[in-house]
């Protein structure tokens, strides 16, 4: 077994214990029901991890994914509702905003060269500002084309149901997929990770990517922000707080290293299930308090940062880790 | 004098060298206040614009032997995020960031509201039990920081997720009251005029600066801040240096978690210094700390959390509605963020100096 397969193979051998855990103690665990539902109600923090990932593997943070979300929500309820937009003519709007957005934040970390974290921090506070000023009231969202999309979805024996939301986020991850590992930009993304001067010299065009990966994260999240008013169909300012620490938490314990050049979309897809799964075992539970699946979380994010540490001590020397404990 | 040089010729800029200098020689204190004035005249403006809204800004009143007043409030309520800018000073100044402060002070407060509740705790044995506490939260910080060597914004981020867990399973999920008129005057009392929290923050400045300016102990952060490979080549103890700075942020973090939970009489897990550690973050930035480590100042990160808080007083009493909060603070992030990035002044300095447009990012 490979070592930069080790953490990955680890997250799975996770999920299967916990699906197992599940599975021996409460009957209906192991339906068909319960996996769909395990992708409907985590698709959104799904999407979003998949593009905190891409910003992750180049050795960036972005910290504005959870304002994106609610900005996204509240723009597409004003849309649809004040002002008669149909809801795909909204999302045409929205979406290239948030890319344009995100591409800012790029813009700003490449030739200012500012830490990405206080940007995307700044970034957060702006978009939850210009959310807030929209409308500070959850809007609520009626149209026939909202309930026309709740209704679409593919059957599955078992009680199994995969609405139209899990389908666009399969085809998210599997887009993501491609792109990442298979394309031209997932490599210079991994290069920037590796060692951005490096990439320089070899001639990645580091700024195009760092704008255009901050660019798809943010778009991403707007899609997650699209997604979530599905579910609540509403927007609201105030939703999707801390939706940025549980995307990359979900990165973490995936197995995609912090300082960047290493990971697997895979990963993040197991590490969303991984969280998924707890809530659902919780759930499923009905004795066991909500707060501790962010004990279990934490505790699961330790054990992954150590372990990370751990075998890239070995990989990378000792010249890696100074330069490890140096930077924020 | 000598080591001290060696540090500094390690880092490339002479600017910070000379500041640096200036810091520590006699005689040269003309570059020193220069760094003071923007924050305080920055300060000085948003206090004048509220006076010009409100003519009776600066007025105080003498009330049952306690001052009250506009600039009380605004003193009085900066002082938890004033605490917490001390501590996050220290672990910025070494080139980390400390995360997981909110959520540190939602469980030391939850540690005394239970403590209270149980009723057979003295005070002292409450606050005492409480810092030490925060000083747990920061031993795990610091240690997975300096001897794991996991990168600060990640280490930190594992207390900022499970902490909040931690102080509800304390609360059992509840908001924890408690009637405990002694404990609650440490977060509404009053002392010699002034309000409590108000002494406290004072006192913790003035023991830091103590700790820090009269001993070693703040050269050798600032030295592990610029290089911490250097620092350990010059027998400075980097890795205890990095504990030290998060044990003290945490044992910070503690106290503001005393002030909040005393001044509501009660714990909320869910609420208690929530995303109080980007303000925190923020004031130490605007008080003109880089987050790449190496210099610091706490009475310019105090000054630079009267700023925000003197902010959002600014947005209340112009009219403005509170949602404008949120944006003017992001605008005014940007601007401190930009000033910060040498291109931008020199693209600054361009447009002033030959009033030629030079925009463009590039």
């Amino acid at each position: 077994m490979s070592r930069t397969y080790l953490p990955l193979w680890i997250t799975f051998a996770l999920v299967l214990l916990m699906f197992g855990a599940g599975a021996s103690q409460f009957d209906g665990f192991t339906s068909l029901r319960v996996v769909t539902n395990l992708i409907s109600d985590n698709a959104f923090l799904l999407v979003t991890a998949l593009g905190m990932t891409l910003v992750i593997l180049s050795g960036g943070i972005d910290l504005s994914v959870g304002s994106v979300i609610a900005l996204s929500g509240v723009a597409a309820a004003l849309l649809i509702g004040p002002y008669q937009w149909h809801p795909l003519l909204a999302f045409a709007l929205i979406v290239p905003c948030a890319a344009l957005f995100g591409a800012g934040m790029g813009a700003l970390i490449q030739y200012y060269q500012l830490q990405p974290f206080i940007v995307t921090l700044a970034g957060m506070f702006l978009a939850r500002g210009v959310a807030t000023l929209l409308s500070e009231e959850s809007v609520a969202i009626e149209h026939p084309f909202y309930d026309a999309v709740a209704e679409f979805g593919l059957e599955l024996p078992d009680g199994g149901w995969l609405g139209a939301t899990s389908l666009l986020t399969i085809a998210l991850v599997l887009l993501m997929l491609v792109l990442t590992h298979y394309s031209r930009f997932g490599s210079y993304v991994y290069a920037l990770g590796g060692n951005s001067q490096s990439a320089q010299l070899m001639g990645v065009p580091v700024a195009r990517t760092t704008i255009l990966l901050y660019a798809s994260s943010s778009m991403l999240a707007a899609m997650a922000g699209i997604i979530f008013s599905f579910y609540t169909y509403s927007g609201y300012a105030l939703s999707a707080v801390g939706v940025e620490l549980d995307a990359i938490a979900a990165v973490v314990i995936g197995g995609t290293l912090l300082t960047g050049g290493s990971g697997f979309i895979i990963g993040t897809v197991l590490g969303v299930l991984l969280m998924g799964l707890i809530q659902t075992y919780i759930n499923f539970d009905g004795s066991l308090s909500s707060w501790w699946s962010k004990i279990v979380i934490g505790g699961l994010l330790f054990f992954f940062i150590a372990l990370q540490k751990l075998l890239s001590k070995d990989l990378f020397s000792k010249k890696w880790q100074s330069k490890a404990g140096g930077k924020a | 004098m000598t080591n001290e040089t060696t540090v500094l010729n390690s880092t490339q800029s002479d600017q910070l060298k000379a500041a640096r200098q200036a810091r520590y020689s006699p005689g040269q204190s003309v570059h020193q206040f220069s760094l003071y004035l923007y924050p305080l005249l920055a300060l000085a403006l948003l206090l004048l614009v509220n006076l010009l809204l409100d003519p009776q800004f600066f007025s105080l009143q003498w009330q049952d032997g306690r001052l009250y007043g506009p600039l009380i409030d605004i003193v009085n309520r900066s002082a938890p995020v004033a605490l917490l800018a001390i501590g996050m000073s220290l672990v910025i100044a070494t080139g980390g960031i400390d995360l997981s402060v909110g959520a540190v002070m939602a469980i030391c407060g939850a540690v005394c509201a239970n403590l209270l509740v149980l009723g057979d705790w003295s005070i002292p044995a409450v606050i005492g039990l409480a810092v030490l506490t925060g000083l747990g939260c920061g031993l795990l910080n610091g240690f997975m920081v300096s001897y794991l060597g996991i990168q600060p914004i990640v280490a930190t981020l594992v207390l900022m997720v499970a902490g909040r867990g931690v102080a509800q399973l304390l609360n059992q999920g509840q908001i924890v009251t408690f009637q405990n008129p002694d404990f609650a005057a440490l977060g509404s009392g009053s002392f010699l005029a002034l309000p409590v929290p108000v002494w406290l923050v004072l006192l913790a400045l003035l023991m830091m600066q103590l700790l820090l300016r009269r001993t070693a102990l703040g050269l050798f952060i600032e030295a592990v801040g610029c290089n911490a490979k250097a620092s350990r080549y010059l027998g400075i103890d980097d890795r205890g240096i990095k504990l030290t700075v998060y044990l003290l942020a945490g044992g910070c973090a503690a106290l503001a978690g005393i002030i909040a939970t005393a001044d509501i009489q009660g714990s909320d897990a869910n609420n208690a210094g929530l995303w109080l550690e980007l303000d925190a973050i923020l004031a130490v930035v605007i008080g003109g700390a880089a987050l790449t480590g190496g210099r610091f100042s706490l009475p310019r990160a105090v000054i630079g959390v009267l700023i925000i808080q003197a902010l959002s007083t600014t947005i209340v009493v112009s009219g403005l509605p509170s949602k404008f909060n949120l944006l003017i603070k992001a605008l005014v992030i940007l601007l401190v963020l930009m000033l910060q990035s040498e291109l931008f002044r020199n693209q600054l300095k361009t447009l002033f100096s030959f009033g030629k447009l030079r925009g463009g990012k590039a």
